[in-house]
This record gives structure tokens, C-alpha cells and sequence, in this order.
């Protein structure tokens, strides 16, 4: 089959030919390595790529194919991982001189359910350091380019995941969403993210960051894509004490087109100041897309939106001060030679394995969780928290999913972000509530810039709904293609 | 009004964050924290009394499971990832 006419196919669609012998793993996998050949360079998707892995594995695959003892829904497709996702035998560096060297003994159960599935990892995707970032420029191995426009960042933390899919470095990628790492790569860069509900993918394996807040979710070229990476990641895990057992069926049943009746809330605090013209003006005529297509739209007042951002930096970087404590230098990574003592060590190595954002928040949460500022700040931010949580779930009586934007603009040109962290943590003022408060979250492209930058729809449910975004999301997908 | 962040409390921190900044480094640490405690202060402005805090979403319990070895043989793959290994053991530097 034509490698050209391979790359333009969706995850879903490639697994069909490859079993209705049109072409065969073998040949996808040529077609993903030449096009990282050409245009690997220029976007810096990857910080490993495992050729002759990848290679060996699709040989194999393809046999078991042809004998049937592979017949997953993603039987032969080539995978991209963040790297902050551990795959056994495979440098899994977080993007930080602290995992340099990394070479974890085990795989994450999401890579697990994904490879028993027949679909086989190419690499690992660069991100934000530790994934503390929106656009993959804290990462220590160099930043990732958007491959929409390569003067611009692609998001992130999951930046190099976003910009692989639709640069045609892979067919599908992994990424995680802390705080909009998902879906905010993904609206840049022109794809389909997803966070499911928190719990629903097990984080074994998930170099953690903020604990509550983690979930791995895919990066997709389709709804359709999304769906079945969905399925097939998300599992009950014993290693995993948040896991939970989800038994309502198959999250491909919901990809259907039909929107009839449902109802749909757009926050008008999401469509306020601080959100670009273009932005609202996409989101906005999405809106009435779905109306014209037999939904209930309508706009309603959330409240409390300005105090997600500092509630959600509070909590994130107290458990990040807490979860990277085990980055000491003994046990793997890093440490600074030309030390007196143990104490130092530790000291030192921590000073020069973290870069400068992963220090700002250690330091941040060291500071909200001590004593004497304990109350005032991490309990006041688990306070506001739980009236968040009060105020969605008002909102869920009344809607089946609210409908917003992902980010406030399209993608920022690269090098203009990171000096002024503060203004880069109020990019994430749309995401961030479905972290806060586990909810599923899908981002979804619904336009583009007069620059020709993509922009992102969002559509948040409440917990344990990603059938019906998928269903949503998959009607304003087809949609969107026929008025194109 | 701005947030100070005095040399003692910088210090406070990097003993509690185990981090032994450079000079520059500490004037930028002082600035930004001063900044981002002032950030976050705007959720002074909501009245939270005889809210409860939320730290899981979820009514999650207690998760247990059978205290068994599920994965064995590994420790010499796991040592590979130190610095420093010698005999089975992990290498540090002296502690007293």
C-alpha cells in the first residue's frame, strides 16, 4: 500500500487494512520510521526512538496475526508514550537530567493493556519537565515544534505526544493530564485528547506528579481513535489504590451521531474576559452546530471560575513537593559527585538534577504544607476545592456536559512563555476543574486562527459520562467534516 | 501589597524542599514565590467557613490487598538503575 495513503489513516482504520491483509504491521511501522526521517528534526517529537525494537516487534506481531493469536482492536499499530509513562527495558527520562539514565523494570499497565492490544511503542514523547509545563519548552533534551506551525509551541505537558500525531510520527500517542496536559497539547496541535474520569486508567507506572489529579489519557487523530484507546487502557488495577472498577461497557458503543435532546450548558464565565476573539468566536458557532443538530444549548452562569487556577497550584505543587521527595540520588538517577556528607548530597544532587520549574513548584508545596502555613494554604485550597465540587455538581443536574474552550488562545509562539509563569498557569483556567475534581474531559479541533493555528472545543462531564462526550464529541466531529 | 520572602524563610524552605540553590538562584526563588503566595492568596477572598476540605473527590476507603510477591528476581535490573552499587547493596556517601 502507498505510505502516504497509510499516514493519512486513523488508528482505527489502519488496524482494519492491516486485518483485511491490505497492508500489514511491517508496513506501517516502515511508513512511521521513514516519516519520522523526515520530520523528526525539524519537531523534536521524541527524546528515545527504539528502531529496531519497534522493527522486531512489528515482525512479530504481523505473524501473530496472520496465525490469529493477536486480534486486538490495535492489532499492528505503531504507539508513541510520554515519557513519564515507564516502559520496561525503555529510558523513561520524565524530560529531566534526573532520569538521565532511567531504565525502569516495568512496564505502566496502560503500556501493558496497549501492547496486548497488538499495538507496538515506537518511543518515548518529550515533555515538559516532570510535566510541569503548557508547552514543552521546560523539557531538559530541547523543545518540540508544532507541527501545524513550527514557529509556535505544540502545548503541553504532553507536547511531544501532541505533535507526533499530527506530524504523522506515530498513529496514536499516550500522554497525561494533571491539569489540562492532555487536551491543551492536543487543541494546539489540531487532534482529539482525552482525560478520562479520575481512576479509570491505572497511573502503576505513571511517574507521579499531583497524585489526585494524574490520569493517563490518548492523543488521538479521531473521536473513533479515542474511543477505542480508551477501551483498551482503561482497566481495574490492584497496584493502583485509586483504581476504580468501571462496569457500564464498552466506551466505543457511545459513537454514534446524535445529539437529540441532550443538553448541553456553555459557562458564560468561560466566554469572558482574558479568552481571544477567535477563540470564542469557534466555540460559540460549535455550539450552535450542535443546536442545529438537535441539542438543548444554552448559557448559564458557573461561578467561582477565578479561583480554580490558585486552588489547583496549591495542591499540585504540594504533592509534587511530596512525591518527588524520592529523587535523592541513591536508588536511580541522578547525584552530584564532590560531596561532604549524605545530607549534602541529596542537597546538590536535587539542585542540579531539577530544572528551574520543577524547583519553583518543589518549593512552592514545601512551603504550603509546613507548619504554620499548612491551614492557611493547602487546606484553604481543599476548601475551595470541595465548593468547586458543589458548584459542578449543580451543574451536572441540569446538563449532560458543559461546553467551552480548552485555552484561552491558540498556540504561543516558542520562547515567549516561560517568563512569566504566572500568566502561563492562567492558561490552564479551562482545564483544570476536571482535575480538581476527577471529571472526563474531551478536546476536540472546532477551527482555526486567522494564523491558521487550530482551536479546540471542550466538552467536561461529569464522572463516569465519557460515553456521552464521546457520543458529543464524535456527532460534532462529523459535523464539522461535512462543513468544511 | 507584595509578598516578602525574608532570607530565613528561603532557608526554611530549601532545608524542608532538600535544595541547596545558587545565589542568583535564591534572589529568583525569594521573587517568584513572593509572587505566586500572592496569586494564590485570591482565594482569601471566598468565605470558607464550616466548609470541610476536600483532599479525594471519591469516597475511596482503605484499599487492601494480599501482602504477596507478585514480581521476583529483579533486584540486580533495579540495582543497575543506581549510581552507585557495590555487592547487592546501594552506595552512599558517609552519614556520620
Amino acid at each position: 500500500m502507498d505510505k502516504s495513503v497509510l499516514l493519512e489513516m486513523s488508528a482505527t482504520e489502519l488496524a482494519e487494512a492491516i486485518r483485511k491483509r491490505k497492508t500489514t504491521a511491517t508496513e506501517a511501522m516502515e511508513a512511521v520510521l521513514e516519516q519520522i526521517e523526515r520530520t523528526e528534526e525539524c519537531y523534536h517529537c521524541y527524546v528515545t526512538i527504539d528502531r529496531e525494537r519497534a522493527q522486531l516487534q512489528a515482525t512479530e506481531i504481523q505473524k501473530k496475526i496472520e496465525t490469529g493469536e493477536v486480534s486486538g482492536p490495535l492489532a499492528g499499530v505503531p504507539v508513541a508514550i510520554k515519557d513519564n509513562i515507564c516502559t520496561e527495558g525503555m529510558r523513561t527520562t520524565c524530560a529531566s537530567r534526573m532520569l538521565e539514565n532511567y531504565i525502569p523494570t516495568f512496564s505502566a499497565q496502560a503500556v501493558l493493556n496497549l501492547e496486548k492490544a497488538g499495538a507496538i511503542v515506537i518511543g518515548k514523547t518529550n515533555m515538559d519537565e516532570f510535566a510541569m509545563g503548557s508547552t514543552t519548552e521546560t523539557s531538559a533534551f530541547g523543545v518540540t515544534k508544532n507541527p501545524r506551525n513550527s514557529e509556535y509551541v505544540p502545548g503541553g505537558s504532553s507536547g511531544g505526544s501532541a505533535a507526533a500525531v499530527a506530524s504523522g510520527e506515530c498513529f496514536f500517542a499516550l500522554g497525561s493530564d494533571t491539569g489540562g496536559s492532555v487536551r491543551q497539547p492536543a487543541a494546539y496541535c489540531g487532534i482529539v485528547g482525552m482525560k478520562p474520569t479520575y481512576g479509570t486508567v491505572s497511573r502503576y507506572g505513571l511517574v507521579a506528579y499531583g497524585s489526585s489529579l494524574d490520569q493517563i489519557g490518548p492523543l488521538c487523530k479521531t473521536v473513533e481513535d479515542c474511543a477505542v484507546v480508551l477501551e483498551t487502557i482503561a482497566s481495574y488495577d490492584s497496584k493502583d489504590s485509586t483504581s476504580i472498577r468501571r462496569e457500564e461497557g464498552a466506551f466505543t458503543a457511545a459513537l454514534i451521531r446524535n445529539v437529540q435532546g441532550m443538553r448541553i450548558g456553555v459557562p458564560r464565565d468561560y466566554l469572558g474576559a482574558g479568552l481571544s476573539d477567535e477563540v470564542r468566536d469557534a466555540v460559540v458557532r460549535a455550539a450552535e452546530l450542535l443546536r442545529t443538530e438537535g441539542a438543548q444549548v444554552e448559557e448559564f452562569d458557573l461561578s467561582l471560575v477565578d479561583y480554580a487556577v490558585p486552588a489547583y497550584y496549591t495542591i499540585a505543587s504540594a504533592e509534587a513537593s511530596s512525591n518527588l521527595e524520592r529523587y535523592d540520588g541513591v536508588k536511580y538517577g541522578y547525584r552530584a559527585d564532590e560531596v561532604r556528607d549524605l545530607h549534602q548530597m541529596y542537597r546538590k544532587t536535587r539542585a542540579q538534577g531539577f530544572g528551574t520549574e520543577v524547583k519553583r513548584r518543589i518549593m512552592l508545596g514545601s512551603y504550603v504544607l509546613s507548619s504554620g502555613y499548612y491551614d492557611a494554604y493547602y487546606l484553604k485550597a481543599l476548601r475551595v476545592k470541595a465548593m468547586l465540587k458543589e458548584v459542578f455538581s449543580r451543574t451536572f443536574d441540569r446538563y449532560d456536559c458543559i461546553l467551552g474552550p480548552v485555552t484561552p488562545t491558540t498556540a504561543p509562539k516558542l520562547g515567549e512563555s516561560l517568563k512569566d509563569p504566572i500568566q502561563m498557569y492562567l492558561s490552564d483556567i479551562y482545564t483544570i476543574s476536571a482535575n480538581l475534581l476527577g471529571l472526563p474531559a474531551i478536546s476536540i479541533p472546532c477551527g482555526a486562527d486567522s494564523k491558521g493555528l487550530p482551536i479546540g472545543l471542550q466538552l467536561i462531564g461529569d464522572c463516569y459520562q465519557e460515553k456521552k462526550l464521546i457520543q458529543i464529541a464524535y456527532t460534532f466531529e462529523q459535523i464539522y467534516r461535512e462543513g468544511r | 501589597m507584595a509578598k516578602v520572602i525574608t532570607d530565613a524563610t528561603l532557608e526554611y524552605i530549601e532545608a524542608l524542599a532538600e535544595l541547596e540553590l545558587s545565589g542568583e538562584e535564591k534572589e529568583a526563588a525569594k521573587r517568584d514565590m513572593g509572587r505566586m503566595l500572592d496569586y494564590v492568596e485570591k482565594m482569601n477572598e471566598l468565605d470558607t467557613t464550616g466548609i470541610e476540605p476536600m483532599s479525594h473527590v471519591f469516597p475511596l476507603q482503605n484499599v487492601f490487598r494480599e501482602d504477596k510477591v507478585q514480581r521476583e528476581g529483579g533486584s540486580e535490573a533495579t540495582l543497575r538503575n543506581a549510581p552507585c552499587h557495590k555487592e547487592g547493596m546501594f552506595v552512599v556517601p558517609r552519614t556520620f
